[in-house]
């Protein structure tokens, strides 16, 4: 993965105008770019996950893909490469690891769309490529979890210092649970790591820091799965530790459980579309939904006959730019051009 | 080797909610692809590429060894699983075949469709 071509995301909390909003940088997103580009229309691309490449990345990196046309085989990570490289041209911006949660009409007419760190984005066109929905951490089935949500049990780490002096409680075996179990024993009252087995699938070089850390009494670590929560008003006060050898219960002021991550509808459910059992019901001329200049390609849509594979996706795409196009530039023509004959596609190609 | 009468291979599953129903099951299909083609409520995210661990089920005690062990990539991706126990499988790495007939699991706590 390390040879990715490299995408730099913009800092949150700007505002920024332009043709169209991509909601969801998975591959139909992204191909949204190239479909789009061609017609010389700008693009941002807004995504939960810290890069690009939706399930495909998140999901199967190194799994092949045997049906996209013309490749006979290529991973998930290899299909997000090779689309990054041939939209590259188009430089259309991205906004990664930020949640866009609202999505309003202007006075004047256009759409705003704002992320959770703040950043707006407007334009005439907005598209919904959010696939199966946006990724979030998976919540522990534990009774009550949520009356201590965002005070006592966080599923990321946005701020350091809120956790100092606390007694903290980490569960988890993976990179995310062993990163912050390292970065945050110094400044914690008291740290624990919880996990269910004696191994672990975090990077080994952690894994050696966390078990140092261990022998030298600076933190500890249970082999075990987290129980009840006891506590009131959503402060915790101590968890209910589950063993092979039997329960017991510890003083734990937080608790951060890191079980990777799942798909949920999320935000887009607000957007005020239509929804059909958790899909966007769209046409199947232009993939417009139920609001006029939004848009709803990929996995997220349904119609008649959909089939959630990449290749619907990327026909929804070439499709909706058309209608993207008549609506950012009304009184402009549009031609259809091969890009293996117009010099004015090649031109925008950069193979000119 | 258990089958019924009629060679069919039966998959017996009992949903979180202890709903208990008896699937047909087909030679060569992954539990979990049995039991999210009879609707019940199974979120198999990714699909079966051990990945998600939202296929995670409880095998019954009877039925444990007689089941491949896992793979370390199945108990791996069983880190991302809750209330793990000793009989926890993916459900998505477990090939249904004649010798398996009878095989019983139970849904786990977050397996559940959102
Ligand atoms: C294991 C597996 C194997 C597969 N194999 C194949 C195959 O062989 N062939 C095939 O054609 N298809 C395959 N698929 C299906 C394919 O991956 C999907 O069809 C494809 O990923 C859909 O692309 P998408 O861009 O529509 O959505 P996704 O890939 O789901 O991407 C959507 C993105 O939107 C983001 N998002 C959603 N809402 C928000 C929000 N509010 N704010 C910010 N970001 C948001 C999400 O975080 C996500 O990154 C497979 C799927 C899986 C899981
Ligand atoms: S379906 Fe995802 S791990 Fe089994």
């Amino acid at each position: 993965m390390s040879n990715s071509p490299s995408v730099i995301s913009q800092n949150p909390g700007e505002h920024h105008e332009t043709d169209v909003i991509i909601v969801g940088a998975g591959p139909v997103g992204l191909f949204a770019v190239f479909e789009l580009g061609l017609l010389d229309l700008k693009c941002h691309l807004v995504d939960i996950l810290d890069r690009p490449g939706g399930q495909c990345a998140e999901l199967y990196p190194e799994k092949p893909i045997y049906d996209i046309p013309g490749s006979p085989l290529v991973s998930g990570q290899g299909l997000t490469d090779n689309l990054l490289a041939q939209i590259k041209p188009f430089g259309a911006k991205y906004h990664l690891a930020e949640m866009a949660t609202a999505l309003e009409k202007t006075d004047a007419g256009k759409w705003r769309l704002t992320t959770d760190l703040g950043t707006t984005i407007e334009a005439p066109v907005v598209v919904i490529a959010a696939g199966g929905g946006s990724f979030q951490p998976k919540k522990p089935p534990i009774p009550d979890i949520a009356k201590y949500e965002g005070s006592s049990v966080f599923y990321a780490v946005r701020e350091m210092e809120q956790f100092r002096g606390k007694n903290i409680l980490i569960a988890g075996g993976g990179d995310s649970a062993l990163d912050w179990a390292l970065n945050l024993h110094d400044i914690a009252g008291s740290l624990a790591l919880i996990h269910r087995r004696p191994d672990f699938r975090a990077a080994p070089d952690s894994v050696n820091k966390m078990r140092e850390l261990v022998t030298t009494g600076k933190m500890e670590l249970i082999v075990g799965q987290v129980g009840q929560l006891h506590g009131d008003d959503g402060q915790l006060s101590s968890v209910t530790i589950k063993t092979k050898e039997g329960e017991f219960s510890r003083d734990v002021d937080c608790l951060l459980p890191f079980f990777g991550l799942t798909m949920k509808l999320g935000p887009v459910a607000e957007f005020g579309l239509n929804l059909h059992e958790n899909l966007i019901p769209v046409d199947t001329e232009k993939f417009e939904t139920s609001e006029p200049s939004v848009f709803a390609i990929g996995d997220i849509n349904s119609y008649p006959g959909k089939l959630k594979l990449i290749l619907s996706g990327f026909h929804e795409a070439a499709l909706m730019s058309q209608q993207a196009f008549r609506i950012c530039r009304p009184d402009e023509k549009l031609r259809f051009q091969y890009t293996t004959s117009s010099t004015n596609l090649q031109k925008k190609l950069g193979v000119r | 080797m258990s089958q019924t009468d009629d060679n069919k291979i039966i998959l017996k599953v009992t949903t979180q909610s202890g709903e208990k129903h008896e699937l047909i099951a087909l030679d060569g299909w992954r539990a979990m692809e049995v039991i999210r083609d009879y609707g019940l409520p199974i979120k198999a995210e990714c699909g079966g590429a051990c990945s998600c661990a939202t296929c995670h089920v409880y095998v019954d005690a009877k039925w444990q060894d007689k089941l491949f062990p896992p793979t370390e990539e199945e108990e791996d991706m069983l880190d991302e699983a809750f209330e793990v126990q000793e009989n926890s499988r993916l459900s998505c790495q477990i090939l249904m075949s004649e010798a398996l007939s009878g095989l019983s699991v139970t849904l786990a706590p977050g397996s559940e469709p959102e």
